[in-house]
């Protein structure tokens, strides 16, 4: 199914530039962006940056993969806490996927994450790399 | 609030099913519960289905489902929680049942797979975890269970040999089930050696692909006792939501929606989980029977790895889980998994379990756990012998 | 005066040596290395392209510009042969991710290697004429040559970063001189994959020609000789020929060595010369006078002065350095899977 590059181009703001919710009454920070904090049904609220360094949480080695991914496979996925503590999902690059371990230190990179084959939008967002430097 | 009881259940064939369509698949388990009820007539239909749009191409199931099911007319609807789905719609039905607005009603589930390329079934199946912030990046379901996994493991210490006796035990119940998809014994040696999906879990930690329907019949004891049929009360039905996406989970190690899902059951049904004999739950992977297992709070978080190695949950231990072989032998069509746990759990309460798979010592009470996603929804269900 | 207030380099970690791609062609390692001076280069794993390498390197820059607020910038310009897209910029996209949109001016520049040199141009005369307080030029290439060709052995990726203004100068622009021609030597047609060359047509009247031509004409005006400059850099399709053009200009070794990175990097084309001003910006003291000049097929040359002020000894550490890039936790590559990651294997779509 081919959808319309709006859908993409409305996460960029996340995708781009990691942007993120933090509400004002719990100090806690959500991301993607949301109008009410879950905990306390606030919702003032401030846009903040998340910070591009942090560690593996928790990992696997993608090795059966969907289609638009095959010939990235086998390749890393991970959850990283940010030093702030916020969480995000993202592939692991530049990297041997046996590398991969949880306590591992990352980056965050702007990648292409996905294409609509040779013809269709290119998707961009962010990934980790291993924190080498 | 009336009493509801579950009178009659019926399966189609599971598996790769090629010569039957989704509407027959459903017909023909629809039918199976009717006979198997004895009911002249139904007040409604409850149909879990998780993605006719993307599997085959049919929404609308409410109307199609019960024409082909030969009762136009009938006020029929489908019910979609992802793979909870089929779980979700005997709550639905329970629900119009205990208000007291319908007397007989079906609560079924269905799915029908194998018509679309693996490819498709994988994005199908993606579409119950967050889109744009796990499918995005390329994760799948064996991925995310995965993750569950290694952090499991990171934490608790569970082992490569305590995965793989999730999948040894529900084989070995699955064997004897007539209606599973994969009705075979494996070792524990095969499922490590098996191909890797998604470290650490292996094709033979994963449920398979599953053409497949399930349908119970719910009513009241009074409806019950007249058809004469053996009938079992649901005594407690709950559900719990959590985040969608892995990464916002306060913890990755348990499931917040089975363990809120299971507390307000049991307290509906006025039992302690000890008070629970057994239960089907939601082994879509290996991992996740571990999970589960903890967080309905069977076991201490990081113990039911050994009480699966010491064979608590076998057949014949103190805690039986899915003596039906769960969804890893029995097969997983996403919608139709919640009702087929409510069928195993009424013929083992019922003492119809086939094949030497009866848990001895009349079990009394039974439940069921049936989860969406990666645990973002969960639906619980307490069953009593009448 | 205008001049450069950030810098920024990005490399990818993938590298193909020359042996391996001369095993699969039959080709003579030996000649590649020792006549072009050419050991390995870069490789673009799939989910890098032109954007995402401009993008790192645009936000190195930032990191040197330190106070710089990106809604301050008026102008993204990015050069290269490499835009992902035909009919779509990659300046936005840039623009997008590091927070400068909407108030800007974007365009992406296209003159084969000469691309980001020109890039830098139009952004050095933006700041200097007080039309904007800040202007962004980056110089990518993810260049692909033909399978087999000359080029194979040496198109590679990388970008430099430049943020261009008029105060908190880390390097002043003292004078630029532009020269060019229109001399065929190397083309890519609308909708090919691979481009052309004239073979050695490319070298004494292509590269040679307009990188003397450019280079004698700025040292002439500015009244300057090699002997005024710590150090120089030229474009460097390989590693023979800036070497050659800078013992021709009166430059040493010495001078062009910290900027002469095309034998582990291979050909970044755009990026070439920046790239290797970013890298001579890493190692420059306070009130050295550094030497550039790209060469971009077609063709032509910019060449500039840049003087470094104190500002580089603060700024110098605030993001990665070029040669570390280059020369540390490298990952080669076979050939199979430098073609897997090029796009060079025919699939079912």
């Amino acid at each position: 199914m081919t959808m319309f590059s709006s859908r993409n181009w409305r996460e960029y703001q996340h995708r781009y530039r990691l942007e993120a919710s933090k509400f004002k009454k719990s100090g806690k920070t959500y991301f993607p962006k949301r109008t009410v904090d879950p905990e306390t049904g606030d919702t003032e609220q401030e846009i903040v940056k998340l910070p591009d360094e942090g560690k593996i949480v928790t990992y696997t080695v993608i090795r059966v993969a969907p289609s638009k991914f095959a010939d990235m496979a086998p390749y890393a996925l991970a959850i990283a806490e940010l030093t702030d503590g916020t969480r995000l999902m993202a592939q692991v690059t530049d990297c041997d996927v046996e590398q991969v371990k949880i306590g591992m230190d990352v980056r965050v990179e702007f990648r292409r994450i996905q294409d609509e084959g040779h013809h269709g939008v290119l998707s961009y967002g962010y990934k980790f790399v291993p924190k080498w430097f | 609030m009336r009493d509801v009881c579950i009178v009659g259940v019926g399966m189609s064939k599971w598996g790769e099913v090629w010569r039957k369509s989704m509407r027959e698949l459903h017909t023909d388990a629809a039918l199976a519960a009717i006979k198997n009820a004895g009911v002249d007539h139904l007040d409604g239909l409850y149909v879990g289905c998780m993605s006719g749009g993307l599997f085959v191409g049919q929404e609308h199931l409410g109307a199609i489902l019960s024409d082909y099911m030969g009762m136009r007319g009938l006020p029929a609807m489908r019910v979609e929680s992802a793979c909870a789905s089929g779980g979700m719609a005997v709550r639905a039905a329970y629900i119009d049942v205990a208000s007291g607005m319908s007397d007989i009603v079906m609560a079924s589930g269905v799915e029908k797979m194998t018509d679309v390329s693996g490819d498709d079934a994988t994005y199908a199946l993606a579409t119950a975890a967050d889109q744009e912030y796990e499918v995005f990046h390329g994760a799948t379901f064996p991925g995310l269970y995965a993750m569950m996994a290694h952090a499991h493991m990171a934490k608790y210490g569970t082992t490569r040999e305590m995965l793989s006796m999730v999948a040894v035990k529900n084989h070995r119940n699955g064997a004897r089930n007539p209606s599973a998809q994969y009705p075979f014994e494996i070792t524990a040696e095969g499922v490590a050696k098996s191909v890797l999906i998604a470290d650490p879990l292996h094709i033979l930690d994963c449920s398979p692909i599953t053409d497949g329907a399930a349908a119970v019949i719910v009513t009241t004891v009074d409806v019950a006792k007249k058809l004469g049929k053996p009938y079992i009360k649901i005594t407690g039905s709950a559900v719990g939501t959590d985040t969608i996406a892995l990464a916002q989970r306060e913890d990755m190690t348990t499931i917040k929606a089975a363990t809120i899902a299971t507390q307000k059951a049991l307290k509906a049904a006025d039992k302690k989980i000890d008070d629970v004999n057994f239960a089907e739950v939601h082994d879509c992977f290996t991992i996740a029977e571990i999970v589960v297992a903890e967080s309905i709070g069977k076991y201490e978080p990081g113990k039911a790895g050994q009480a699966i190695l010491a064979c608590d949950t076998s057949l014949e231990g103190r805690f039986p889980m899915n003596p039906s072989g769960g969804l890893k032998s029995k097969g997983h069509p996403v919608g139709a998994t919640g009702v087929a746990q409510v069928v195993e759990v009424y013929k083992q309460l019922t003492g119809q379990a086939e094949n030497g798979r009866q848990i001895p010592n009349n079990p009394k009470v039974g439940m069921t756990q049936n989860m969406g996603g990666s645990g973002a929804s969960s639906v619980v269900h307490i069953m009593e012998v009448a | 005066m205008a001049g450069i207030v950030g810098y920024g380099a990005h490399l990818p970690r993938h590298r193909i040596k020359v042996e391996e791609i001369a095993k699969v062609w039959g080709a003579d390692a030996p000649s590649y290395k020792k006549g072009l001076m050419l050991r390995e280069k870069s490789v673009p794993p799939p989910d890098m392209d032109t954007i995402t390498l401009s993008v790192e390197a645009s936000k190195r820059a930032l990191a040197r510009a330190e106070m710089v607020d990106p809604a301050d910038i008026g102008a993204i310009y990015i050069g290269s042969e490499s835009h992902p897209y035909a009919v779509k910029p990659s300046g936005t996209v840039v623009a997008e991710a590091i927070g400068a949109t909407p108030h800007i001016h974007c365009a992406d520049f296209e003159f084969a290697c000469k691309a980001g040199s020109e890039a830098m141009y139009v952004a050095l005369s933006h700041v200097e004429a007080k039309q904007m307080k800040y202007a962004l030029a980056i110089a990518a290439d993810t260049s692909q040559g033909a399978p087999s060709d000359a080029l194979e052995f040496s198109a590679a990726a990388g970008a430099g970063a430049f943020i261009m203004g008029t105060d908190n100068l880390i390097a002043e622009c003292l004078d630029t001189h532009s020269y060019m021609t229109d001399t065929p030597d190397f083309w890519r047609r609308e909708h090919q994959f691979y481009p052309q060359h004239g073979g050695r047509f490319t070298g004494e009247e292509a590269y040679f020609a307009h990188t003397l031509g450019a280079s004698k004409a700025l040292l002439g005006k500015a009244g300057m000789k090699a002997k005024d400059f710590a150090y120089a850099t030229f474009h460097q399709p390989n590693g023979k020929f800036p070497q050659k053009v800078a013992f021709m200009l009166g430059f040493t070794q010495e001078q062009i060595d910290p900027g002469w990175l095309a034998p582990t990097l291979g050909n970044t084309y755009s990026g070439a010369s920046p790239i290797g001003l970013t890298a001579t910006l890493d190692v420059a003291k306070p009130g050295d006078l550094i030497f550039m000049c790209s060469y971009g097929s077609g063709a032509g040359s910019d060449a500039f002065i840049w003087k470094v002020t104190d500002r580089i000894n603060e700024v110098r550490d605030k993001a990665v350095h070029t040669r570390k890039l280059l020369s540390e936790n490298v990952i080669y590559v076979d050939y199979g899977t430098y073609a897997k990651y090029r796009r060079k294997i025919r699939k079912n779509d």
